[in-house]
């Protein structure tokens, strides 16, 4: 490919403010960062290795146990390269929540998919390529969304698959997600930004891009709900999470990302908001990606300060309450197969969907296990990975299939694609069902 | 607000699970919070009671003769023999058919995968074919990629142990496994899926493949026992399926960590715990708690580290203080979670539920503090750390008794014998005064205590709510 003059480009992807970056910055504080101690903590139970959804059914995958305490280990011992390896990680971070030992393995794959994406990763490679535009969704959202029927229609086409697969080793097996005609943010603008103020009850939503360019109606569901309990909804200026840069060990480009988004939502907070996310990765992210990798100038506060969506009523609010007289009409919504994302799972928060349904009349979301989707954000996109990605997410297809449901719910993007894309359901956000019941039972004629 | 339940359970162990779903036939609203993964992924999966005394005889033929002879300290002194059985009854009704032993008081003797006999209360369903005590000729088979299970070596201890038949074994290579350090999911995953394989140039399913090989080595033995390893959702459909066609009973042979039947345990008790409509929060630790009349307190490990956690504030009366409310970390975001009753069940030195550390920074300080790191409820131990072992391996370790000390109702005491809390009990590792390594009696503790401080915590809601 020709756009090899692009890669040490500073102003690339993701760069919002560019006039505040500096070129050299090589995101130091992750290369230095010593976890070896966390590695000592290492007993070698296994655990974590039985966890991992990619050893489960990749022969060739040495699993988290060596990614991690092993790997750290062994690069103290020697002078040795990170094992190219740690690309088959899918970043679902499985590993970290099975550790009885506080291994911090997340970390340590992160920290490591960097070294090895930096040092033996070519940057002129067509994969190097691949990843960094997969990684970087955000900057190629926005020519979507300019033309977003002429881009459906492109990214539709068999012949652009084709070169997807061939040219970009991007699998032809999925569908592209498709643009909304009117990103959040547009909408959002044109409605005159939040109808509600109250200088008590304040959130800044963290919308992330997904629901921005592709699902809007999931963002303007967390409106209204939010605008139900009297918040006023703040929309700061954002990038990505980064979470799709971590995955792929793009750790420059997702620090540039994190410090927009830290200085952004810090001063929502000085401004008197909670931050709010509808995406489980976004979170994730924000909660505890950035400080185990970064520490700008308020991570800490941020992370500290932000919030599952959902979760931050059920503390704020007697959600229970509300849900309970609350009733959803007609057949639009009536039971689920609700799948709970691994970063919702790591997050402690893959019980609650269920709970709350089952309060409202005539829902019902049927857990459909543990298991986990297997396309784990950019990683199913791969070529490569595709095959794995849809035999990691059988036990899930048909885990859906038995349950009493034929629709599906989620609260994560690409867990929904690959729910879709496995078994033909319609998938919906747990936001959208909590908008239904609260805002239609209380005035049935708002839906539009 | 915070989110409210009735009974709060910390800790998803065996303990844990046990009193949530005890509490759980007693109060409408229970929920479970735990952090990492239990022991139970690494244990064998085998409900132990007492395998032998604290001054190591054995292995005992009937546990029960044997509780009543215990020292006061020990946790099945405090809950008492009546407590044991009920609780084993409670947990032979969740586990049904997939759980054995339960026509019996007496001990169940399991080959182990070191070629042991273990003494044992309950045992899976997979595991029953193989017992010691049965005089059927067995084969043993082992795979070159699983080198914890030596099949020849385990078949040669077994018969020096003098079991009641003929035992040979014999390793094979797993058909479609080639790494050395594959996971054992990786096998469970293969027969379970029945996955094509290529193997002498065409292809088969992987249980038709290994049923060939396994055939070729079998004699006129009745029994073939493989490692742990046959299925994890569907096992008794792989189980069933190669003793079909291999014509002989199938076994499992427990091993060590990390074990497909201490994962299928826990399968059950969480598919229990849904059933019961106890709320499950995973993944996430609590790290702190407030009392009705503290605002905020430190977190407890903050006070350890700053006055060496000897103590606290002593409680306002002789009843001890409430706990109103525990915090939740959600990766950085705290998270208030109310109750009325409070079960700990947060495991012992290996489930982090109790923690010890140098009281001084100073590589030559010899002193330590243990504790427990959530509500810092007393724990006994010597000061000095080289007191902590014994320079034996095989002795009597103090470490391994570390732990709280509580009433009969299971509520943790403070050094001078008063309440901690009047609504905390504490459940499973995380009690003192056994050593489950040397007696053999993991499991059963952990489902005893787990039983009476969840039914406790139960039924003290329902009476505070009656008042
Ligand atoms: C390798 C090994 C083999 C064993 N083999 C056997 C055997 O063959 N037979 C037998 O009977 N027993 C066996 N045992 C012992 C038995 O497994 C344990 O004694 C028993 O399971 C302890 O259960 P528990 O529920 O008390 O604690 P654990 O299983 O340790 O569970 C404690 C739980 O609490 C959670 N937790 C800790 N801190 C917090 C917090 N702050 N907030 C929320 N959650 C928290 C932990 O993450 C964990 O999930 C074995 C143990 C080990 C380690
Ligand atoms: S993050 Fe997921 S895929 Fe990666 S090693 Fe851990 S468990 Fe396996
Ligand atoms: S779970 Fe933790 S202690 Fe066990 S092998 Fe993995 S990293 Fe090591």
């Amino acid at each position: 490919m020709s756009d090899a003059e692009q890669p040490t480009d500073d102003h690339g992807p993701g760069t919002e403010s560019d006039d505040e970056f500096e070129p050299i910055q090589v995101f130091p504080e992750a290369e230095d960062m010593d976890l070896r101690p966390g590695a000592d903590n290492c007993y070698k139970c296994s655990t974590c290795d039985t966890n991992c959804p990619v050893a489960e059914v990749d022969d060739e995958f040495p699993g988290p146990k060596f990614q991690g305490p092993e790997q750290w280990r062994l690069k103290r011992q020697e002078d040795q390269d990170i094992d190219d390896s740690v690309m088959k990680c899918s970043n679902c971070m499985r590993c970290d929540s099975a550790c009885p030992s506080e291994v911090p393995l997340s970390q340590m794959h992160n920290t490591a998919r960097g070294e090895y994406v930096e040092e033996n990763m070519s940057k002129l490679s067509r994969e190097y390529w691949r990843n960094r535009m997969l990684a970087n969704y955000r900057t190629l959202a926005p020519l979507g969304a300019m033309f977003p029927r002429t881009a459906n229609f492109v990214t539709g086409l068999s012949v652009t698959k084709w070169l997807g697969e061939k040219v970009m080793g991007i699998t032809s097996e999925r569908e592209l997600p498709e643009f909304a005609t009117e990103t959040f943010r547009e909408w959002w603008t044109k409605r005159g930004g939040a109808q509600v103020e109250n200088p008590d009850k304040r959130i800044a939503y963290f919308h992330g891009c997904y629901a921005n360019y592709n699902t809007p109606e999931v963002a303007k569901a967390l409106v209204g709900v939010y605008e139900h309990f009297g918040y006023e909804v703040m929309v700061p200026d954002q990038s990505c999470s980064g979470t799709p840069m971590f995955a792929n060990g793009m750790l420059e480009d997702a620090r540039r990302a994190a410090e927009t988004n830290v200085s952004e939502l810090a001063a929502a907070i000085d401004e008197g908001a909670d931050i709010i996310a509808s995406c489980s990765s976004c979170s994730m992210s924000i909660r505890q990606e950035y400080p185990e990798l970064f520490d700008f100038e308020g991570t800490e506060d941020v992370a500290s300060n932000t919030w599952d969506a959902v979760e931050y009523l059920r503390v704020h609010e007697d959600l229970e309450a509300a849900l309970a007289d609350a009733a959803v009409d007609g057949d639009r919504f009536e039971d689920f197969a609700y799948h709970a994302p691994c970063h919702a799972r790591n997050q402690g928060l893959d019980g609650q969907t269920v709970e709350l349904l089952e309060l409202i009349d005539g829902v019902d979301a049927h857990d459909v296990g543990d298991s986990c989707s297997g396309i784990s954000g950019t990683y199913g996109w791969k070529e490569e990975n595709y095959e794995t990605s849809m035999k990691i997410g059988e036990e899930m297809f048909e885990h859906m299939e038995h349950a009493d449901a034929e629709q599906g719910l989620t609260e994560c993007p690409t867990c929904s694609m690959q729910m879709g894309h496995g078994t033909g359901y319609e998938i919906t956000h747990t936001l959208e069902v909590l908008a239904a019941a609260l805002l239609e039972s209380d005035a049935p004629s708002s839906a539009d | 607000m915070a989110i409210e339940d009735d009974v709060l359970v910390i800790g998803g162990g065996i303990a844990g699970s046990m009193a949530a779903l005890s509490a759980a036939e007693h109060a409408d609203r229970v929920r479970l919070v735990t952090y990492k993964q239990s022991t139970l992924r690494s244990a064998s999966g085998l409900i132990d009671v007492l395998g032998y005394t604290p001054d190591g005889t054995g292995p005992l033929a009937d546990p029960f003769d044997a509780l009543e002879e215990l020292p006061d300290s020990h946790p099945y002194q405090r809950v008492g023999t009546d407590a044991v059985r009920e609780a084993l009854d409670l947990f032979d009704d969740i586990a049904g058919d997939a759980y054995a032993g339960g026509h019996t008081e007496t001990n169940a003797l399991v080959p182990t995968h070191g070629g042991t006999v273990k003494p044992t209360a309950r045992y899976p369903a997979a595991t029953a074919a193989g017992l010691a005590s049965d005089d059927r000729d067995t084969l043993l088979v082992g795979f070159e990629t699983l080198p914890d299970f030596d099949a020849p070596l385990a078949a040669a201890h077994l018969e020096a142990a003098g079991v009641p038949f003929d035992t040979r074994g014999v390793t094979v290579s797993f058909p479609g496994i080639e790494r050395d350090d594959a996971k054992v999911t990786r096998y469970a995953h293969l027969l379970e899926r029945n996955e094509s394989i290529s193997m002498g140039g065409s292809t088969t399913g992987a249980r038709e493949a290994l049923v060939s090989i396994v055939d070729a080595h079998l004699e006129d033995e009745s029994r073939v026992g493989f490692p742990a390893i046959l299925g994890d959702e569907h096992a008794d459909e792989v189980r069933a399926s190669l003793a079909d066609a291999l014509g002989v009973d199938v076994f499992e042979v427990p091993m060590g960590p990390p074990s497909l039947p201490g994962m299928r345990l826990e399968d059950l008790l969480y598919d229990a715990l849904g059933d019961a409509g106890v709320r499950v929060t995973s993944g996430v630790p609590v790290i702190d708690y407030e009392t009705a009349n503290s605002a905020t307190s430190e977190t407890a490990s903050d006070a350890v580290a700053a006055d060496g956690g000897s103590d606290r504030e002593t409680p306002d009366d002789g009843d001890g203080e409430r706990i109103d409310r525990v915090i939740v970390d959600r990766n950085g975001t705290m998270i208030p979670h109310h109750a009325e009753q409070y079960v700990l069940a947060t495991g012992g030195l290996i489930g982090k539920g109790v923690r010890s550390e140098r009281a001084d920074e100073s590589e030559t300080d010899a002193t330590g503090v243990v504790f427990e790191p959530i509500f810092d409820c007393h724990v006994p131990h010597a000061t000095d750390r080289y007191d902590w072992f014994v320079e034996d391996a095989f002795g009597e370790q103090p470490f391994a008794r570390f732990g709280l000390e509580t009433d009969q109702e299971l509520r943790p005491l403070q050094a001078d014998g008063t309440l901690e809390f009047v609504n905390l009990r504490a459940a499973g590792a995380v009690l003192g005064g056994y050593d489950f390594a040397a007696e053999k009696s993991g499991a059963g503790v952990s489902l005893a205590t787990g039983y009476v401080a969840g039914k406790q915590a139960g039924t003290q809601v329902g009476e505070e709510a009656g008042k």
